[in-house]
């Protein structure tokens, strides 16, 4: 990460756990309507502030997603705004038809903070992993997903949902993360954030990505390519303008994502171009594969989730053009 | 005399649910979709709540913050649970007749934005506790005292997300949550102790830490003496075990699995109407 870390706004690591823990605990001293659900573990879920701090706020239903995600519906009910904390591979998968009813097709006021999404579980191994999670929950009807990108975005999404209505998936990342953003960034929630303006090839990328799409656009510039890099954090509802905007005047699009390569950034960006404006695309995440056992910087490179993987991809984009 | 002693009430409210039996199934009818066997035997049930003073609600302000939330876990009684809200008042009763009709807010299962009255969309079986729970404790950081009854099946506890819930309703000693069960012992494919037992089903919900009462699920005045006198145990949620027969009311579909989803014909609406002695108006 060393490297990534040269082509962004501050050099060292930030956990966007702790973003996401103490926006939540600013947003409940502010607002008595919001309250965190966790499924056993207070550490995974970072809420030990949180829990000493409003206790009577804080509801832990033990190892239960399906409960969990009802009861967060039920909460949302009553008046308040549940954050649902928990491991997002549990979360999302096990309790998926209480994601689609109790929170999308009703329409409830419940933000699924999924923690540790992706591979960041590395040597845990595909059950532990989360990498369909953005596509479950990208398809549903009515659910916003916010894939931030940092620490600095990780604190502004958690502050900009608690203005939100209705059912939000905010996928909060396990591993470390140099800020691509300065400390004041305002989350726009269904707005796509440029993070460069370049004319030649775009990169689109969420979560963990970003970064290191950021340090590819670094090596393109060498080679004397103009990438533009776009963070794609509102993964639903898909800034489309931007997409066309990206397909009409570069020379096509490369997404990056930590997770499956159908069915999540990948696929709503190809969803749009198809229809709209079609173009060269390369989608860069996880091919039609569970992962095999490695540290979650491992898998990284494994699936050629790294600056160059997304430097080599940009090239034949443009070498197809030529 | 309390309201609940009063015979004559007793016997309006017993014709609200035979109103509500008819009503159900002659929406049925006209869906040529629906499940007659549980609306028939809820309706009692659904009666008492609504008419019979249990609810807290206000039909004029269907979110009234400070309501009773009622449930319906068992979300295919839509028949009934929708005869119920119109009786009470929630919508116009004329409204029944578009029930499954194209783009009716009467959908073949409840939803909370279609129609007012409906706290959760229900339908997938062991929603509706997990759901309760949630809605229980949001009372009580609120620092509220409404209550939160939530109405389920009895083949539908085999779903193991109620047993979930109900953990973390003795956990919370959640006392302004009560479960009802209409016990009716027929599920969708055959009787519930054939398919998978739930006896003892009292002393199931006991271990779950819920204190137990079990009524005749057909007799309004003693569902209205029990549910008017919750919690039943104090810091502990309620259970009302409602030992009810599917398809009550109407003999030919008393106790038959065949009318868990039987579609009744315009013979069978006329000879329900005679057994009930009540017509619908709509």
């Amino acid at each position: 990460m060393e490297a990534v870390a040269k082509a962004v706004e501050n050099t060292s690591l930030h956990d966007c756990r702790d973003a996401y823990a103490e926006a939540l605990e600013k947003m409940a001293a502010g607002d008595a309507r919001v309250c965190a659900v966790i499924n056993d573990s207070l550490s995974s879920a970072k809420l030990k502030n949180f829990k000493a701090k409003y206790p009577g706020r804080f509801v832990n239903v033990g190892i239960a997603e399906q409960n969990m995600v009802g009861v967060g519906a039920g909460l949302a009910n009553a008046g308040m705004v549940p954050y649902l904390c928990g491991a997002a591979c549990f979360m999302t998968a096990r309790a998926m038809e209480q994601v689609k009813v109790d929170l999308a097709y009703s329409r409830s006021n419940v933000r699924l903070c999924g923690m540790s999404p992706g591979m960041a579980y590395g040597q845990l191994g595909p059950t532990h992993h989360s990498i369909e999670d953005v596509a479950w929950t990208r398809i549903l009807p009515n659910i916003g997903v916010i894939v931030p990108a940092d620490a600095v975005e990780t604190r502004a999404a958690m502050l900009y949902s608690l203005k939100h209505e209705g059912p939000l998936f905010l996928r909060i990342a396990r591993m470390p993360l140099p800020d691509v953003h300065k400390s004041g960034y305002e989350f726009r929630y269904g707005i796509a954030d440029v993070l460069r303006w370049g004319r030649d090839v775009t990169l689109m990328a969420c979560g963990v990505m970003v970064s290191r799409a950021l340090e590819a656009a670094h090596m393109l510039e060498s080679a004397g390519v103009d990438a533009r890099v776009v963070n794609m954090s509102t993964v639903k509802p898909l800034d489309r303008d931007a997409v066309l905007d990206a397909a009409r005047s570069t020379c096509g699009i490369v997404t990056a994502e930590e997770g499956l390569a159908a069915g999540g950034l990948g696929g709503a960006v190809a969803e749009v171009l198809a229809e709209e404006h079609p173009a060269p695309m390369r989608i860069l995440g996880v091919r039609d594969a569970f992962a095999p056992t490695g540290s979650a910087e491992f898998l990284l490179e494994h699936f050629g989730l790294t600056p160059g993987g997304i430097r080599d991809a940009a090239l034949e984009l443009l070498e197809k053009r030529r | 005399m309390p309201e609940a002693a009063n015979p004559e009430h007793a016997a309006r409210l017993k014709a609200q649910a035979n109103w509500i039996r008819l009503s159900a199934m002659t929406m049925t009818n006209h869906a040529q979709l629906g499940h007659t066997g549980g609306d028939l035997s809820s309706a009692d049930i659904l009666a008492t709540l609504y008419l019979g003073g249990i609810l807290r609600v206000d039909p004029q302000q269907p979110r009234w913050p400070q309501r009773d939330r009622f449930i319906l876990s068992k979300g295919h009684c839509s028949g009934a649970f929708y005869s119920a809200l119109a009786l009470k008042g929630f919508f116009p009763r004329d409204q029944l007749k578009t029930f499954m009709d194209p783009l009716s807010m009467l959908n073949g299962h409840p939803d909370r934005n279609k129609l007012p009255g409906v706290e959760a969309n229900t339908g997938p079986l062991g929603h509706g506790l997990p759901i309760s729970v949630g809605a229980a404790l949001g009372a009580r950081m609120r620092g509220e005292t409404w209550r939160v009854f939530v109405l389920t099946g009895d083949g539908e506890l085999q779903e193991g997300s109620n047993w979930e819930a109900a953990m973390t309703a003795q956990h919370y000693g959640l006392e302004n949550l009560v479960v009802i069960v209409d016990r009716n012992r027929i599920q969708q494919g055959d009787f519930t102790e054939k398919t998978l037992k739930m006896e003892p089903l009292a002393d199931r919900w006991r271990a779950f830490g819920f204190a137990v009462v079990e009524a005749d699920g057909h007799d309004c005045k003693a569902l209205r003496d029990r549910l008017s006198r919750v919690p039943f145990e104090a810091g502990k949620p309620s259970c009302l075990i409602a030992n009810t027969v599917k398809g009550k009311g109407v003999s030919f579909a008393e106790n038959q699995p065949a009318w868990h989803h039987g579609v009744p014909t315009r013979e069978h609406l006329a000879a329900a109407a005679s057994e009930l002695g009540v017509e619908v108006d709509w």
